[in-house]
C-alpha cells in the first residue's frame, strides 16, 4: 500500500538572529523524507518568515511511511559560506496512517537543535494519501493502532485479547562509530536521533505485523525501551498486548454497529477457512440481537486471513465484523468430566455448580450454533476447533496433546495490561519476577564456549544474529516467569513488564508481572488452551454466562457462586491449591464471601481492580536499598553482581513487608522493583501502593524482640521502640482510614464458613509470648538457593517479629520509622487509582523531577549509603509535597521513580507523576460515578454481547496435580537446569529470580479476639455515593497557544476521551558545550525537560489533540563533564495523544471532535 | 556529599508569586530562602531550608528562562516552551514591569543611556533597592522607551498594547518615557521633595493637553513631544504682564473675587504682580528646549516657593489660580483665551499637585 505524503511549510516565528550585522535571518526550509528532499525559497531578512510553500509530495512505500519520520530542517541562507542550520523538526507520521486517528498534522512545532535547544517555531501541514494494496506479502502494518495505555483505551471495547507481542531491533550506536571522531556533536546527535526514530518506526511496524498475524488490530500497553549498550550497540525493544478493539459508538445504537458488520466483505471469512462457520454470519442480521452476534470473534484467524483483513487498512477497524462461532473442542469434555472428579474442598462440593449449559450435549451445541441464537462459545483456537468438537470420546488424549502443543506454540501467556475489562481477571496469584545478569562484552575464555556460548558472542561485530541473541536472553527470562506463574497455579501473567540496567559491559535484564488466572472470555487459542488444560486437570467448574450484566460477575460466576460471592473479592481468592501450596502461606477464608481461601498478603504489579473491596485509602510504599560493590571488570563484575542480587531483593522485600505492616495494610499494587547497577554499588528501589483489601485478613502488628532480655536498659529501649511502632501503626490507621471490618459477624451463615483454624488462632495468642518469638529479621541464612527462599517462614509465627540483634537491625527499624508521613492533605500512590478518593477535580499537574546526588565520601558503608539513598528519596518526596502545596487536597498519582547510577559516585533519581486535586466535600454532584456509569454501561453493553452459555475458566484452587507439578518445577528445575552452565547469567538466574509470593511469612495476630459486628458493617466501607465536583477548571487559554494536558494516567478526571490520535514516542538528545552559561547542570536539564514537554505538546496539538495520557519518561540519561563545561542528556518519552471533552460539556452538547484545523487556527493567531 | 542536580519541571509551569517578587527585588537565592523562612508564610507545611532552597532554585531558574520572553511580553502568549495559565502570564508581565517609584524618581528626566546605567549603583545605595532590581527597572524603561519613542498614537495606549500592561502601569510608563524624552530637570535639590507620583501626574497633564496629540487625534499624532506651535503661541501671553493696564485690571478682578475668601489676601495682593509675571515668563520662555527642561524647577522657584514662604494653604492656592485664570479670560482686550486656558489648566493642576512639603 504505497502512499503519497504531502507537506507544506507555512511560516516561521521567533526565529533566532542568524546574521549579527542585520539582526535578522534569511531562512529557508528543507523537507526530507527517505531520500527525497525539497526546499522552500529563502525568505530574506525576517525572524517571522512566511514561506507559504507549495505542497511537497513524496511518493513512498507504506513501509517507509511507518519507519521514517518526516524531517524538516530550517536553515539560514548564506551567500558566501555554508548555510547554517537553525534546527530541525521530526514529525512521526504514523498517526496519519490509521484512519481512526488523526487526519492531518497541522500546527506550530518548536524548531529544535541538539546544541541550542528550541529556536523558534515553524508552522507545518502534513497529509497522507494511502492507496489500497492487496499484496499479501507486504511488510507493512499500517493501521494497527498502538496505545501506551495499559488498559483497554477508554473509547474502545475489547473484542478479544490476543496476547503478548514482542520485538527487538539492534543497531550500531552512531555515537560509537569511528566517524563520530570527526563529525560535530550536532551531526552525531542528529544521526542518533534519526536512527532511533527509524528503529522505533521499524519496531512498531514489525510488531504491527505480528498483531495482524494474530488477527488483532491494536496493541495496548505498548512499552518500548532503549538499551544504550555503548560500544556493543543500541537495542530498541518493545512489548505489548495484541488486542482486537472496537470503537464504542456514542449512541450504542445497534444500527450503527450492524452497518460495518454487514458491509465487511464476508470474503474474509471464507478465505480464512471458516466455511463451516459461514452459516453463522447471517446471524448478525437477526434483528433482535444484532450486536451480540457481531462483536465477538473468538477464532484465531490464520495468517493468510490476517493479511487479508489488514489490507483493508483505511477502514475503521481491521477486525472482521462478521460473527464467528466456533465450537470449543474442550467444552464437551469438561462437562463430561465435571461430575466424576470430586472436589477436594467440602465447601465447594456442597454448592451445586450451576451448570447451565453443561447438560447440553455436543450435538445440541452444534445445533444451537447453527440456529444462531445468541449463543457464542468460547473457542479454543488451533484451527481445527470446529471439527474437534464432535468427537467426545478420545478427547482426553487429544486435549492433552493439543494443550501441550498449544503451550509450545503460544510462547507466553503474558499481558502488559495492568487493568482489565470487568470479568477478565479472575484470580491473582502474586508477583513473579526474574532477573538475569549478562555480559555484553566479548568473552575470550574458551572454557565458556559450550552450550551457552551463543550469548557471549562478540557484540562488536554486528552480525545478523544479534537480535536473536537478545531474543534468546529475553526468551529465557520469559520462560522462567512462565514457570513461576505455573507454580502459582496460574496460567497467565498480567501487568508484565521488562527492563534493563546497564553499567559498562554488564547488563541486568529484569522481568516481572503478576501471576493470574484469566477468564477465557477475551482470549483465544493458546491462552485459552491453557485454560482448558488447567481446568481439565482440576475440578472443573462451570460458568453460567447467560445472564451476566455486572462487572465482576465474571469471576464470581466462574466460581459458580454467581449470586453468593460478592463482587470485589474474587480476584483475591487463591488460584493455587490449598493443600499443596507452592510456598507456605497463611490462608484464611475470604472476609467478603467467606467461601474461598485468601492469602494474608497479596503483592501484585497490576492496578487495583476497580471492583476491589478496599478499606480506607492507599499509600505509596517504597523500599530503598543501596549496596556497595567492589569495582570489577567483565566476568568478575558480573559474578559479583549476581551474588549480590538475591540479598538485595530479599531485603527489599523485607522492607516492603515491614512498611506494609506499619501501615496496617495487606496488599501491594503496582509493585515495581528496579535494580540499578553502578561501578561500585547496586541500587534497589521498590515502589508500590499499599492498600487494605477487605477480603484479606487484617495484618498483625510488628513485634520487636531484643536479643539480651536481661539487660534492663536495653529492654526499655526495646519497649520504647515497640511503643513507637505501635503508635505509628495507630496513626497510620487513622490517616489512611483503615478500619477493617471486624472478623466475626453474627450472621450464622457466615460464621459457619469460618474455619476452626481461625478460631484457634484467635484463642491462641492475643499477644505472642516472648519465647515463641521467632527470629525473622536477618535470622534466615541468606543463601542464594531459591529453595531456602521458599522456606522463609516455616512453621507458624504469631506475629511479625523484628529481632534486634545488631546495629543493622536498629538502623533498619529506624529507617522504617523515619519515613516521613505525607503532609496533611496529601496522598500518594504509584497506581492509576487511589482507593478511597473519588471526587477528583479537573485540576491536574504533571511534573518531572530529577535529582543527582554526589557521594563525596567514597568509603561509605552499606548503612551510610542506605541512609543517603533513603534521604534522597524522602527529600525528593518532601520537595514535591511542598511544591504542590497549592493543590491541596491532592493526590500524587502514578509516582514513578527511576533510579540510576550514571557515574561512580552519582545517584540519579527521576520522578514523573501527576498531582490531582480532589474535593474534600463529598456531597457534590456525582461526577465520577456518572463517568463510571458510562464506562460501565459500555462494558455491560459489551458483556451482553459476549454472553457465552458456557464459560471455560480455570478454577485452579483445588487442583493438587498442577500445583504440585508446578512446585517441583520451580524448586527442582530451576537450579538443576542451570547448574552445569558456567554462564554468569545463570548465577543470577538462579539466585535472583524468585517468586514474590514466596515471601516472608508471619501470622497475623488479631488482638481484639472476638469482636462482633452486624453483617451490614462488613460491607465495603467505601461510600458509594461519593462524588467529584464538576467544577470546571478555569480554562487557561494561554494566549493563542492551545493548552495540552499531560498525565501519566490513562484518563483525565471529569472528562471523557473521545478520540485517540496516535502514539507519541519521541527521543531527544541535548548537548551543551557551555554548561556554566546555561545555568549549570540544573539549568541545562531544566530547560531540556521544559523543551521536551513543549515538543510533546506541540505534536499533540498539531494532531488536533488536547491531552497526552499514559505519558511516561522512559529514559533520562544524563552525562556531564563539568571540567570541559559540557553535558549531554537523552530523553525518551511516550504517551497517547487524545482529544477529551469535559463531561459537563459533553452533556450539554454532543461531542464534537475538535478538528485539527481549528486547533491550528487558534494557535496561529499569534502571528 | 552534595546535590549535584535538582530540577522540577511541571507541564503547567508552577509560579510562586512570593518567590517571583523576591527574584524581581534582586535577592540572591540564599537571601530569598532566608526571607521565606522568616516570613513563615509557609504555614503548616513544616519545611526544611533544604526543601525551600531547592524550590527557590527551581523558581529562579524558571524566571530566568522566562525573562527573555518577558522582554517582549506578546511572545509570552504564543511561545511553546512554558505552558503558563493566562492569569499567571498577566501577573508575570505586570510584576516584571512594575517599578519602584523611588527608583523611577531618581531616573526621571535622565537620558536612558549607558552613562546613566553606570550610575545605577549610586541609585541603588541611595534608595536601598538592590542593584539587580535597579538594572531590571532601568532596562525596562529603556526597552519601553525604545519601542514607543517613534510610535504614533497615544503614548499610554502604545505602551499598553506592546507590553500588555495594566492601565495604571502603562500611564506611569508614559510619564517615564515622556520625561526621558523631554529630559525635564527633576534632580535639583529644590525639586527633591517631589515624588514620582507628583511628576507622573504632571506628565499626564502635559501629555493630555500640551502635546500634538492633545488637540489632534489624527494619524500623525505624536504624544512624546510638546506641540511646537502651542509653545510658540505662549509668547503672546506676555501681554498680560507687559500691558500695565491689563495687569492692573487683572489684579483688581482677582482681588475682588478673592477678598475675604482667602486668608493670605494681603500677601496675595502685594505679590500679585510678581506671581503673575512668574507664570507668564515661564510660559513665554517655553520655546527654548532648555527652558522646557526647567519647567518644574521654574514653577517651584518662581511660584511655589514664594507662596510657601507666605504660608498659602492649598485651598488658597486653588482659589487664587482658579480666579487668576478665569478673570483673565474676561479681560476685554485679552485675545488669547484658548491658549491661556490650555496653558493655565495644566500649570494650575501641576502647581496644585506640587504644592506640598
Amino acid at each position: 500500500m504505497p502512499g503519497k505524503l504531502k507537506a507544506k511549510i507555512v511560516a516561521g516565528r521567533h526565529l533566532p538572529v542568524m546574521d549579527r550585522a542585520s539582526d535578522l535571518t534569511d531562512a529557508f526550509v528543507e523537507v526530507k523524507f527517505g531520500n527525497t528532499t525539497f526546499k522552500t525559497d529563502v525568505y530574506p531578512k525576517s525572524l517571522n518568515p512566511q514561506w507559504n510553500s507549495e505542497w511537497f509530495k513524496f511518493e513512498v512505500d507504506d513501509e517507509d511511511l511507518q519507519d521514517e519520520p518526516l524531517q524538516i530542517t530550517v536553515l539560514d541562507h548564506d551567500t558566501y559560506s555554508a548555510n547554517d542550520a537553525i534546527g530541525k523538526v521530526y514529525i512521526d507520521i504514523d498517526p496519519l496512517l490509521s484512519s481512526e486517528a488523526a487526519t492531518v498534522i497541522s500546527g506550530w512545532f518548536p524548531i529544535y537543535d541538539t546544541i541550542h535547544g528550541i529556536r523558534g517555531e515553524i508552522n507545518v501541514l502534513v497529509k497522507v494519501d494511502l492507496f489500497n494494496d492487496l499484496n499479501r506479502f507486504r511488510q507493512s502494518s499500517c493501521g494497527v493502532k498502538f496505545f501506551c495505555t495499559t488498559s483497554i483505551p477508554r473509547c474502545y471495547r475489547a473484542v478479544m485479547v490476543h496476547g503478548f507481542v514482542e520485538e527487538l531491533v539492534v543497531n550500531e550506536d552512531p555515537e560509537y562509530q569511528w566517524i563520530d571522531r570527526i563529525r560535530t556533536p550536532r551531526a552525531s546527535n542528529e544521526a542518533r536521533q534519526r536512527l532511533i526514530s527509524l528503529m522505533s518506526g521499524e519496531l512498531q511496524r514489525k510488531i504491527g505485523l505480528k498483531v495482524l498475524e494474530m488477527g488483532g488490530n491494536a496493541v495496548v500497553g505498548y512499552l518500548q525501551c532503549f538499551d544504550l549498550e555503548g560500544e556493543s550497540g543500541l537495542v530498541v525493544r518493545a512489548i505489548g498486548t495484541a488486542c482486537t478493539l472496537d470503537k464504542i459508538s456514542n449512541t450504542y445504537a445497534p444500527a450503527s454497529a450492524i452497518n460495518p458488520c454487514n458491509s465487511s466483505p464476508s470474503k474474509d471469512t471464507k478465505e480464512a477457512g471458516f466455511g463451516e462457520e459461514a452459516p453463522g454470519v447471517p446471524l448478525s442480521s437477526g434483528p433482535p440481537t444484532p450486536l451480540r452476534a457481531q462483536t465477538f470473534s473468538s477464532f484465531s484467524p490464520s495468517k493468510s486471513y490476517s493479511r487479508q483483513s489488514s489490507s483493508s487498512d483505511t477502514e475503521l477497524s481491521l477486525t472482521p465484523k462478521t460473527a464467528r462461532i466456533c465450537l470449543s473442542p474442550s467444552s464437551p469434555t469438561l462437562q463430561s468430566k465435571s461430575s466424576p472428579i470430586p472436589t477436594t474442598k467440602a465447601l465447594r462440593s456442597t454448592t451445586p455448580p450451576p451448570l447451565h449449559v453443561s447438560q447440553s450435549d455436543t450435538a445440541m451445541l452444534r445445533k444451537s450454533v447453527s440456529f444462531s441464537e445468541d449463543l457464542l462459545l468460547a473457542a479454543s483456537g488451533m484451527g481445527s476447533g470446529g471439527s474437534a468438537g464432535k468427537e467426545a470420546g478420545p478427547l482426553k488424549a487429544l486435549l492433552r496433546q493439543q494443550t501441550q502443543s498449544a503451550l509450545e506454540q503460544r510462547e507466553f501467556p503474558f499481558f502488559t495490561l495492568t487493568s482489565f475489562p470487568a470479568g477478565f481477571l479472575l484470580h491473582v496469584g502474586g508477583v513473579v519476577s526474574a532477573r538475569s545478569v549478562k555480559l555484553l562484552d566479548r568473552i575470550h575464555n574458551p572454557a565458556l564456549g559450550n552450550t551457552r556460548s551463543y550469548k557471549l558472542l562478540d557484540w562488536n561485530s554486528f552480525t545478523a544474529d544479534e537480535p536473536e541473541t537478545r531474543d534468546a536472553w529475553w526468551e529465557e527470562i520469559r520462560q522462567e516467569i512462565k514457570s513461576h506463574a505455573k507454580a502459582l497455579g496460574c496460567h497467565a501473567v498480567v501487568g508484565y513488564s521488562e527492563s534493563t540496567s546497564i553499567c559498562e559491559e554488564v547488563c541486568i535484564l529484569s522481568a516481572s508481572g503478576t501471576a493470574a488466572v484469566l477468564s477465557s472470555r477475551f482470549m483465544q487459542d493458546g491462552a485459552l488452551d491453557m485454560d482448558h488444560r488447567l481446568s481439565r486437570q482440576q475440578a472443573p467448574v462451570f460458568t453460567s454466562g447467560t445472564e451476566k450484566g455486572e462487572g465482576d460477575m465474571g469471576s464470581s460466576a466462574s466460581l459458580g457462586f454467581e449470586d453468593l460471592a460478592p463482587p470485589g473479592c474474587g480476584f483475591c481468592h487463591i488460584p493455587y491449591d490449598e493443600l499443596n501450596m507452592p510456598f507456605p502461606a497463611q490462608l484464611t477464608y475470604c472476609h467478603c464471601c467467606r467461601r474461598f481461601k485468601v492469602p494474608d498478603v497479596l503483592f501484585t504489579t497490576i492496578d487495583l481492580p476497580t471492583e476491589a473491596n478496599v478499606t480506607g485509602k492507599g499509600c505509596l510504599i517504597q523500599a530503598r536499598l543501596c549496596r556497595t560493590k567492589k569495582k570489577a571488570q567483565g566476568e568478575g563484575n558480573a559474578t559479583a553482581i549476581s551474588n549480590l542480587l538475591p540479598f538485595l531483593e530479599y531485603e527489599l522485600h523485607t522492607q516492603l513487608m515491614n512498611k506494609l505492616k506499619l501501615r496496617s495494610m495487606n496488599a501491594l499494587f503496582g509493585l515495581r522493583i528496579q535494580i540499578s547497577i553502578g561501578e561500585n554499588m547496586l541500587l534497589g528501589l521498590a515502589s508500590a501502593t499499599g492498600v487494605y483489601l477487605t477480603p484479606l485478613p487484617s495484618p498483625g502488628g510488628i513485634q520487636i524482640a531484643g536479643k539480651t532480655p536481661s539487660d534492663i536498659t536495653y529492654e526499655q529501649h526495646i519497649s520504647n521502640m515497640q511503643k513507637k511502632i505501635n503508635d505509628t501503626i495507630a496513626k497510620n490507621k487513622e490517616l489512611y482510614e483503615v478500619n477493617p471490618p471486624k472478623l466475626f459477624t453474627l450472621d450464622p451463615e457466615a460464621f459457619r464458613c469460618i474455619n476452626t483454624e481461625l478460631v484457634e488462632e484467635v484463642i491462641g495468642s492475643p499477644i505472642p509470648e516472648p519465647r515463641q518469638r521467632s527470629r525473622l529479621f536477618r535470622s534466615h541464612s541468606e543463601s542464594s538457593d531459591e529453595v531456602s527462599e521458599l522456606d522463609l517462614s516455616h512453621g507458624k509465627k504469631d506475629a511479625f517479629v523484628l529481632e534486634i540483634d545488631d546495629t543493622d537491625a536498629v538502623e533498619d527499624i529506624h529507617s522504617l520509622l523515619t519515613d516521613a508521613p505525607t503532609p496533611p492533605g496529601f496522598y500518594s500512590c504509584n497506581t492509576e487509582i487511589m482507593p478511597g478518593i473519588y471526587n477528583w477535580t479537573s485540576a491536574l499537574q504533571m511534573f518531572t523531577s530529577v535529582r543527582v546526588f554526589r557521594l563525596s565520601n567514597v568509603n561509605l558503608t552499606n548503612q551510610g549509603l542506605n541512609k543517603v539513598f533513603n534521604d534522597l528519596c524522602e527529600n525528593l518526596l518532601k520537595s514535591l509535597y511542598f511544591k504542590l502545596r497549592s493543590m491541596v487536597p491532592c493526590c500524587l498519582c502514578h509516582l514513578n521513580f527511576t533510579v540510576a547510577v550514571p557515574e561512580d559516585e552519582l545517584i540519579q533519581v527521576a520522578v514523573t507523576a501527576v498531582a490531582m486535586s480532589f474535593d474534600k466535600e463529598q456531597t457534590l454532584e456525582n461526577g465520577r460515578q456518572s463517568c463510571d456509569k458510562t464506562l460501565m454501561k459500555a462494558i455491560t453493553e459489551n458483556e451482553e454481547q459476549l454472553q457465552f452459555p458456557l464459560e471455560l475458566t480455570a478454577e485452579s484452587s483445588s487442583n493438587p496435580l498442577s500445583s504440585a507439578k508446578g512446585l517441583s518445577e520451580v524448586s527442582g528445575a530451576l537450579p538443576s537446569a542451570r547448574a552445569p552452565s558456567v554462564d554468569y547469567s545463570s548465577f543470577t538466574d538462579r539466585c535472583s529470580s524468585w517468586i514474590e509470593q514466596l515471601r516472608l511469612k508471619a501470622h497475623t495476630i488479631r488482638r481484639g479476639s472476638i469482636k462482633t459486628m452486624s453483617s451490614l458493617e462488613k460491607a465495603s466501607p467505601l461510600p458509594e455515593g461519593r462524588s467529584r465536583s464538576l467544577r470546571s477548571n478555569r480554562s487557561y487559554a494561554g494566549g493563542s497557544v492551545a493548552v495540552v494536558k499531560m498525565t501519566p494516567l490513562s484518563f483525565i478526571p471529569g472528562t471523557k476521551i473521545i478520540k485517540y490520535l496516535g502514539i507519541i514516542n519521541m527521543f531527544f538528545i541535548r548537548e551543551t558545550t557551555s554548561l556554566r552559561e546555561e545555568g549549570g547542570v540544573s539549568g541545562f536539564l531544566h530547560s531540556f525537560i521544559a523543551e521536551v514537554f513543549a515538543m510533546v505538546r506541540a505534536h499533540v496539538a498539531a494532531l488536533g489533540g488536547n491531552a497526552v495520557v499514559s505519558y511516561s519518561m522512559k529514559e533520562c540519561v544524563f552525562m556531564e563533564n563539568p571540567n570541559k563545561n559540557q553535558a549531554q542528556c537523552l530523553i525518551n518519552v511516550s504517551g497517547d495523544a487524545v482529544i477529551f471533552v469535559r463531561e459537563s460539556e459533553l452533556e450539554a452538547t454532543p461531542p464534537q471532535p475538535q478538528s485539527a484545523s481549528t486547533q491550528t487556527s487558534s494557535s496561529g493567531e499569534g502571528t | 556529599m552534595t546535590m549535584e542536580l535538582d530540577v522540577f519541571v511541571g507541564n503547567t509551569t508552577i509560579i510562586d508569586e512570593e518567590v517571583y517578587q523576591l527574584w524581581l527585588d534582586g535577592f540572591s537565592v540564599a537571601d530569598a530562602v532566608k526571607m521565606r523562612l522568616e516570613n513563615g508564610a509557609l504555614g503548616e507545611c513544616e519545611v526544611s531550608g533544604e526543601v525551600l532552597h531547592s524550590d527557590t532554585m527551581d523558581q529562579y531558574r524558571t524566571f530566568q528562562m522566562c525573562e527573555r520572553l518577558l522582554h517582549c511580553p506578546s511572545k509570552l502568549a504564543n511561545q511553546l516552551l512554558f505552558q503558563i495559565p493566562a492569569h499567571h502570564q498577566a501577573m508575570l508581565i505586570e510584576r516584571y514591569y512594575e517599578f519602584d517609584h523611588m527608583f523611577a524618581r531618581e531616573v526621571l528626566g535622565k537620558k536612558l543611556s549607558k552613562g546613566t546605567k553606570k550610575d545605577l549603583d549610586d541609585i541603588s545605595s541611595k534608595t536601598g533597592i538592590a542593584l539587580k532590581s535597579c538594572r531590571r527597572q532601568f532596562d525596562n524603561f529603556k526597552r519601553v522607551f525604545k519601542v514607543v519613542e517613534e510610535l504614533k498614537g497615544p503614548l499610554a495606549e502604545n505602551v499598553q498594547h506592546h507590553f500588555l500592561l495594566s492601565d495604571l502601569l502603562a500611564k506611569d510608563y508614559a510619564a517615564v518615557v515622556f520625561f526621558a524624552n523631554s529630559r525635564f530637570e527633576t534632580g535639583k535639590k529644590k525639586l527633591q521633595y517631589l515624588s514620582f507620583q507628583d511628576f507622573a501626574f504632571c506628565a499626564c497633564q502635559l501629555i493630555s493637553y500640551w502635546t500634538v496629540g492633545a488637540v489632534d487625534n489624527m494619524m500623525d499624532d505624536m504624544d512624546v513631544d510638546l506641540e511646537k506651535e502651542f509653545l510658540h503661541d505662549l509668547k503672546d501671553l506676555k501681554v498680560l504682564v507687559n500691558d500695565k493696564d491689563m495687569l492692573d485690571q487683572h489684579k483688581s478682578l482677582v482681588c475682588s473675587q478673592l477678598r475675604g475668601r482667602i486668608r493670605v489676601f494681603t500677601e496675595m495682593e502685594a505679590n500679585f504682580k510678581n506671581l503673575s509675571r512668574a507664570l507668564i515668563n515661564i510660559a513665554s520662555k517655553l520655546t527654548n528646549t532648555k527652558d522646557v527642561r526647567d519647567l518644574f524647577i521654574d514653577l517651584v522657584e518662581k511660584f511655589i516657593e514664594p507662596c510657601r514662604s507666605d504660608k498659602w494653604t492649598a485651598g488658597d492656592l486653588t482659589l487664587f489660580l482658579t480666579h487668576y485664570t478665569s478673570t483673565a479670560s474676561t479681560l476685554e482686550t485679552y485675545r488669547y483665551q484658548v491658549i491661556w486656558e490650555r496653558y493655565m489648566g495644566v500649570v494650575k493642576s501641576c502647581i496644585l499637585k506640587m504644592y506640598h512639603d
